[in-house]
This record gives structure tokens, sequence and C-alpha cells, in this order.
């Protein structure tokens, strides 16, 4: 089965990073299909900044997102250009701490993931985008939580281990926790 | 020291287009890189400024693309396969240059990931603009040779092509890629040295003294010597003859050149063109496409197909010189073609050439967002009602 | 003896590709004697005649690699320096020669020649500076001087022109040498020396140009302009290249500049042995 999955944010939260990391758990450590495609502005820091995977066992022809099963969202931005994105009854994770200003869809299974708050807690921001990865993984069990987690220290430098780790973990329960509450979605 | 047995990276991969083009070039034999940075190409240059300094081969990052493309020629004609990596606006500095490849008979390789233009246009962002360009930037008569990829893996494997038909043909080759594409990740399968297909250069067998650095064998393509190697031959950007010489007022050494030069491709055209055919053979109606957009193209010729439009796909990967026999092929047996081009309205002007009465209807995309498949099934379903 | 004999037995015949005689340039022009002085220095120093390659641009002076025998480039229009860049770095081995006019260096090419002075490429240059486009008919460029009358400069020249010396030693250069066309011996001193130093050499040679911008400036005949070389060069060897200004009282020749410093391919050689041997470390 295709899916299709939409990260946006702004430039510096590691979101193209973010798809690279999904892409790879899905290619090399699930042996499935998977392509990362992405879009940015002219400026490497605060533009707005949007990666894209398409997940499948089978080939993947179309390579970009047209009708996305899952949207994750970590700016104010990237919120109001993209909530409305995702597909019916899609799966949509939100930083609520980046999203202040919402108006929710309906018929979307929405998750709060208080990911840049979290990063803090354990020591950096710049790990919030491995939380959302954690929660997201958790939620909507696209890839196993094995195989991301091999994606994560494959992408991060060296000496980080420790604490992008914890961030997944962290991500990864607290998504698991959500599920719990709200119910899960299928992928 | 030139060391190759680091030049294949065997195995499995997930890389994006641009590194899996500098795999390539590296797996083809490359040894010499000369480039300025600019998006979206830049992570060719950052990958051949690592990459082969491992392998003992040459990376330098010249003033400007002028500059680049001289140092490659001037690299190639020392002995070296060399390459250049670069988008619109250094694609145009290089155009004087790649007349001189094309004129001194250099093998080399041009890789342009094409973003938008016109001018410094959306650096980030696709484009199929450059495609006459490719055809016709330089001034003069002359044929050249580009390909268009349309996945990372052929990122890698028609970069390796590229370096073979410059070599074959003693001519600049063009990668044509665009944004999406040099950008895109996806999985690059490398295979082992030993099975790969490298052409070298052919070399002359006459004695040194006797030896005319432009005098053709049957297949138009003279022997090239290089530098260093005893021929002591000269070789110039104007009009000369078999043996180097310049030759600035006769007609027909001007014409036997400019001939030759065009011909040495035209008369191999056949050899030269590739293309996948995809669901042809009933069809009603075509998309014929390159690049990112032969992607969605896929898509919606396999969805048509579950809807009962009888569609096929041709997927030009050479588009210099223009697979004009295998357009025509298709367009004699449907009713209508349908060319998605990320620009407005480029290669589209050839199919129409070549299609002659078969209605052609142009699918023009400017900017960020490639063609959905919905949108070529839409045009598709309008084409044959 | 005929003219074409004489030509065979002359001593440097051999250097020359005689095919392609004869030259184009005009007579009195300076070309053939930087050609000649170019060709003893050869003669001289025995070089390997397989392993020298002389690139040019365009211009009159750019057709003189076609007339060398040997490995020889002639490019478009300011591009030598930056072919002979990819010659050189590619085949280590060669020796490289950039032969060319004041347009064709410093105007068109100019950017490249100060990168190639910079990066320390190890290629030597030598500028026939004859003031003007010379090919094209007589235009003004980057080396004209104020005043002068070119064909497109009719009410005389509004521009300063490059003191090319000072350019090529604020670029980097390793070795800068300037002379007239009065002064062979020591110009094929200094291309004898150019060629068996590392780095980025640069060497201008000022020239007549008789038949255009020494007539258009009323400077009479060849001979005249070499008696006004005379009259007003001297030798300064180690003068502050930025005090040699060109004028009509005063031509400083000599050599300007003769450091030393690690060329680009030894730094690029050096550094892939040290990737390398770390590579293996790592492997083994
Ligand atoms: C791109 C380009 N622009 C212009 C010309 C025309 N052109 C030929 S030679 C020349 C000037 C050469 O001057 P210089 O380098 O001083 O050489 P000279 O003829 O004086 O020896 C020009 C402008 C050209 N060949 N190519
Ligand atoms: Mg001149």
């Amino acid at each position: 089965m295709r899916m299709e999955i939409r990260l946006a944010g702004f430039g510096g939260q590691g979101i193209i990073r973010s798809g690279l990391i999904l892409s790879m758990a899905a290619c090399i450590y699930s042996d499935k299909n998977a392509v990362q495609t992405q879009s940015y502005g002219p400026e490497s820091r605060g533009g707005s900044c949007k990666s894209e995977v398409v997940i499948s066992e089978g080939d993947i022809d179309f390579p970009k997102v047209d009708d996305p099963d899952i949207v994750m969202l970590m700016s104010q931005e990237a919120y109001h250009k993209y909530v409305n994105t995702a597909k019916k009854n899609g799966t949509v994770l939100v930083d609520p701490h980046m999203v202040q200003d919402r108006n929710d869809p309906p018929n979307l299974k929405i998750y709060d993931v208080p990911a840049t708050k979290i990063a803090k807690d354990i020591g950096k921001v710049i790990v919030a985008n491995v939380v959302m990865l954690g929660a997201l993984t958790a939620i909507t069990k696209i890839v196993t939580p094995e195989a991301l987690k091999n994606a994560v220290l494959r992408n991060i430098p060296k000496g980080s281990e420790d604490l992008n780790t914890a961030a997944f973990e962290q991500g990864y329960a607290y998504g698991s926790e959500l599920v719990r509450k709200q119910g899960k979605t299928e992928p | 020291m030139v060391d190759e047995s680091r030049a294949v990276l065997t195995g499995t991969h997930f890389m994006s287009g641009d590194l899996a083009c500098a795999e390539g070039a590296l797996a083809a034999g490359c040894q010499f890189f000369g480039g300025y940075p600019i998006t979206p190409a830049t992570e060719i240059s950052e990958r051949m400024s690592r990459r082969l300094v491992e392998v003992g081969g040459v990376f330098v990052q010249m003033e400007d693309e002028i500059g680049s493309i001289a140092a490659v020629i001037g690299a190639s004609y020392a002995g070296k396969k060399a390459m250049t990596a670069t988008s619109g606006p250094g694609f145009s500095l290089m155009q004087e240059n790649i007349g001189l490849a094309v004129m001194t008979e250099t093998p080399l390789v041009i890789v342009n990931i094409m973003r938008g233009g016109p001018s410094t246009g959306q650096p980030t962002m696709p484009g199929q603009q450059d495609v006459m360009q490719a055809r016709w930037g330089s001034h003069g008569d002359y044929e050249i040779i580009a390909l268009a990829p349309s996945s990372v893996q052929e990122m890698f494997n028609l970069t390796i092509e590229c370096f073979n038909l410059a070599e074959t043909y003693r001519v600049p080759v063009i990668l044509l890629a665009d944004e999406i594409i040099g950008h895109m990740w996806e999985r690059v399968k490398i295979p082992p040295a030993e099975e790969i297909n490298v052409v070298s250069r052919k070399k002359p067998k006459t004695p040194t003294a006797e030896y005319q650095p432009f005098k053709p064998d049957k297949d138009l393509v003279p022997p090239m010597a290089c530098f260093g190697e005893g021929y002591r031959f000269h070789a110039t950007g104007l009009t000369h003859d078999e043996k180097g010489a310049p030759e600035t007022v006769s007609a027909e050494v001007q014409t036997e050149l400019v001939k030759r030069l065009a011909d040495k491709i035209r008369k191999n055209a056949e050899k030269i063109v590739k293309a996948q055919r995809v669901m042809l053979e009933d069809a009603d109606v075509a998309v014929i496409a390159y690049g990112i957009p032969s992607r969605a193209a896929l898509s919606a010729v396999r969805e048509a197909r579950k809807k009962g439009i009888k569609a096929g796909l041709l997927r030009l990967v050479t588009i210099w010189p223009f697979p004009q026999e295998l357009v025509s092929d298709v367009a004699k047996q449907v009713k209508a073609i349908v060319v998605p081009e990320m620009n407005y309205g480029q290669l589209v002007r050839e199919v129409e050439r070549a299609a002659k009465t078969t209605p052609v209807i142009l699918l023009s995309k400017l900017g960020e967002e490639p063609h959905r498949p919905s949108e070529i099934i839409e045009a598709m379903r309008r084409a044959v009602k | 003896m005929s003219e074409s004999n004489l030509m065979m037995h002359h001593y440097l015949a051999k250097y020359l590709r005689q095919e392609r005689m004869p030259h184009i340039w005009c007579e009195g022009c300076g070309n053939g004697i930087l050609l000649n002085c170019f060709l003893q220095a050869i003669n001289e120093l025995n070089v390997d005649l397989n392993k020298i390659v002389v690139v040019s641009g365009i211009g009159c002076i750019g057709r003189v690699s076609g007339y060398i025998n040997v490995d020889s480039f002639h490019t478009t229009h300011g591009r030598a320096i930056a072919f002979a860049t990819g010659v050189k770095l590619a085949n280590p081995e060669l020796e490289v020669v950039v032969i060319s006019g004041d347009g064709d260096l410093f105007a068109i090419g100019g950017n490249h020649f100060i990168h190639a002075a910079r990066r320390n490429v190890d290629i030597k240059v030598i500028c026939a500076n004859n003031f003007n486009y010379g090919m094209t008919g007589g235009q003004y460029g980057p080396t004209t001087p104020l005043d002068a009358w070119t064909t497109t400069t009719p009410y005389g020249n509004i521009e300063h022109p490059f003191n090319l010396a000072h350019l090529a030693a604020a670029a980097g250069a390793v070795y800068v040498a300037r002379w007239t066309s009065l002064h062979v011996r020591r110009l094929k001193a200094s291309i004898i020396k150019a060629l068996q130093k590392e780095g980025f050499s640069f060497i201008e040679m000022i020239s007549p140009c008789p038949e255009i911008f020494d007539r258009y400036n009323k400077m009479g005949t060849a001979v005249d302009v070499m008696k006004w070389f005379r009259l007003v060069s001297q030798v300064r060897h180690g003068c502050d290249p930025a005090k040699a200004e060109i004028t009509e009282n005063e031509i400083l020749v000599g050599e300007f500049v003769d450091i030393e410093k690690p060329s680009y391919g030894r730094l690029l050689r050096e550094m892939t042995s040290r990737v390398q041997d770390k590579l293996k470390r790592e492997e083994s």
C-alpha cells in the first residue's frame, strides 16, 4: 500500500532530515520502497520548509505527495498551509507550542505532541524532530520503532546518540500514551 | 595517487540524485571535476571534493562556470575523464566553451540540474527550461547528446552512460536533470566494478609523426591523442583541417568539418537514442515525457488503464538527439499525444514536428509542484473524447 | 640561401611547425621576438618537447600556439589560463605555458588570471602587451594608456590602464618580470627562470604594434618604437611593482618578484596522500 507523509516546519528544525530518517527507516531498515523529496526556500535557516515521503511495498512511480495520509506540522505557517491537505480521516501531528493559532478541520485524527517542549526538557531543542518522529512511529506504526531508531542513529553526529535515543524514546512513549487516550490510527 | 579501488561503492544505498550522479561519475572513471557552486547542483561538487581526493583525482573549484568548463576541457586533453556540474545560470556561462568542446571534439560531461529561470529565477525550485538551450545554446551548427534521468538510480546509470557516449563520439555530453531528481532520495544499487560497462578513449594507432588529430575513422570519430603522449599536435577553436591547422577562409574545410561534427551524432542517432515504451501496443492516447514528469505520467497511464482509457507512455531517456522515429511511430498509432513539461513548451515543439497531423497537447507546469497523475489522466481523457 | 632553406637550417627551426609559416604577424611586430626568445629558452633548457604544452587565447599573439611544434591548444578568447589550469592539475608532469595578449589575459580573461595567480597554479604566463586589441583592428583595452587614440577612443582614452606587473604581484604570482621586445637576452633568461620555478610565474613583454597602435598614435616605425624603448626603459630588479607604472618617459623593467610558495598542485598532492594514508589506516 502506498503511504504519503508530509512533514513541514521552518528551516533549522530538521524537517528535511526527518524526512530522510523516515524514508531510510522504510527503505533500508524495513525492506520497503521509499522516496523523499523536499522543498525549501533560499535561506538555510528560518524559511518555510517541507519534506515529503512516499512509502510503499510496490514501485513508487509518482514520487511526490498528492493526498497525504500523514501530516506532521511544526510551525504556525506550516499549520496554516498544510493542515487542510491531509486526506479525509488522515492523521495529523501538531506541535502545540509552535502552533498557537488553531482552527482544526473536522474529519482528521489530530494528535498534539509538544515535541519542542519535551526536547527542551531533555536538553536540546534541536532534537524536537526526533521526538516528533518517535510519536509518529507510535501513532501510525508506519515503520517499526527499531527501524526508525536505526535510521536516527545513522543520521546524527557522533556523540549525540544518547540525546537522540532519549528524544526518540520519549516521543514514542508520548505517542503511545496518546493512542491509548485517543485511539490509534491504521497505517 | 590514483586509487581506483575506492571508486565504485558497490552495494545498496539510499541517496539523493546529486550524490548518485557523483558516484556514477566516479564509477565511470572520472578523475577531474572543475565546478562552481550553484543550487541545486552544489551537492555534486561537495561530494566530488571529498571523493575525488580519496580516489586520487582532482577537484578544483574554479572562479566561475566559464573557467570550470575550460579547465574540464584542459583536463580531458591532458588525458583524464572530466566533468562539471551546474544549473541554469552557470549553464548559460558555459555555452561558449561547450562550443569549444564541440569544435575540438573533447570528451567531457556537463551536468545541469535544472531550476526555475530565466535569470536567477527560482534557485530551489525545479524546472525543465534549459532543454532548448542544451540543444542550441552555443553559437554555430552542431549536434549534442543530452540524457534526462527520471530516478536516482538513473542519475547513477546515466552519468556513466554520459561518460561512455562522450568517449565514444568525442563530444561533450549533457546530463539534463531537474531539481526534484537532484534532491530526491531513493534507493540506488551500485553494481560491482567489473559489471559496469566503461568505455575508454579511442587512441591513435598511427606512428606519432603521422598522426592527424582530426582525421576521422569510418565512424567519423578521430582517435584522440592526449598531451604528453609524444604526438605534439595542435587543436584550435578555429575551423581547422584534419591536421588541426586553422583554415579560416576555405568553404570546403568549413563544410566538411561542420558536417562531420554533426553527422557523427546524426548518423549514429539510432545507436545513441534510448527510450522506454510502456503499454503503447494498443494505446489510443500517449504521454511523451522525460525527467520528473515521466514519473507522474507512468502513474497516470497505469491509473488510466484501470479507468478504461487505453493509455501508453513513451519515456524519453535521450532527448538530444531527439528520438524522431520513435515519436513518429507513436504518433501514427494514437489519436493524441500529451506532453507534460516543467516549462512553457520546449520539447513539445519537437514532438509536434515528429507527430505531423496527430494532435499534441502541452501540459505546462512552472514552479514548485510537478504534474500530478490526475492532471495527466484528465488531459488524456479530454484528448480522446 | 633561399628563404625556405634558411628556415630549414636555422637551429630553432625544429621547434616550429614550418608548414604553418609564414605567420600572420605584421612586419615589426614584437610577437616574433617573443616567440624567438621562448624557443631559445626551451632550446637552452633542453626541455622534453613531448612534455611541454603551449596554450594561447585569441588575438594576434594567440596564434603563437599553432606555430610551436609541441602539444598546443588555441582556446576561446580569455580562457587560456583556465584551460591550462585543467591541463596542469590533470597531468602535473607537463610543463604548461600560456602565451597570450593584454586583452585576452586581462580584459575578458582577467578573472582567470587573478585566480590562477592566487591559487599559485604551477603554470607560466607570458603576455605580449601591445597596449591594444591588435587582431580586431586596434581598439582600446585594459593596458591602453590614458589619452591614447584607438578606434574606439576617437576622442582619446579616458580609462586608466592596468599595471600588469603590479596586478600579478598583488594576486600572488611567485615570479614577476617585465621586459620590452628590445631586451631579448633578458627576456629569454626570465623565461628560463620561470620554467624552472614552481608556481604561477608571469612575464610581461612590452611589444611594438607598428601597423596599428603605434601608427594611430604617431609613434613612428617599429625601429622608432624600439629606440623609444631603449630611451625610456630602466632595469630595476626587485623594484616595488606598484611603483612601476608605464609612462611615456619611463618604463621600469626587470625582475620585480621572485619568491617561494608551495604550488596548488603540490598542496593537492600532499593533501591526497594524507587523506589516502588515513583511509588505509582506518581500513587495516
Ligand atoms: C568572446 C569574444 N569576443 C571578442 C572577440 C574578438 N577578438 C578577437 S582578438 C580580440 C582582442 C585581442 O587582443 P589581445 O589579447 O591584446 O591580442 P592582440 O591581438 O593585441 O595580440 C578580440 C576582442 C572574440 N574572438 N571572442
Ligand atoms: Mg594586445
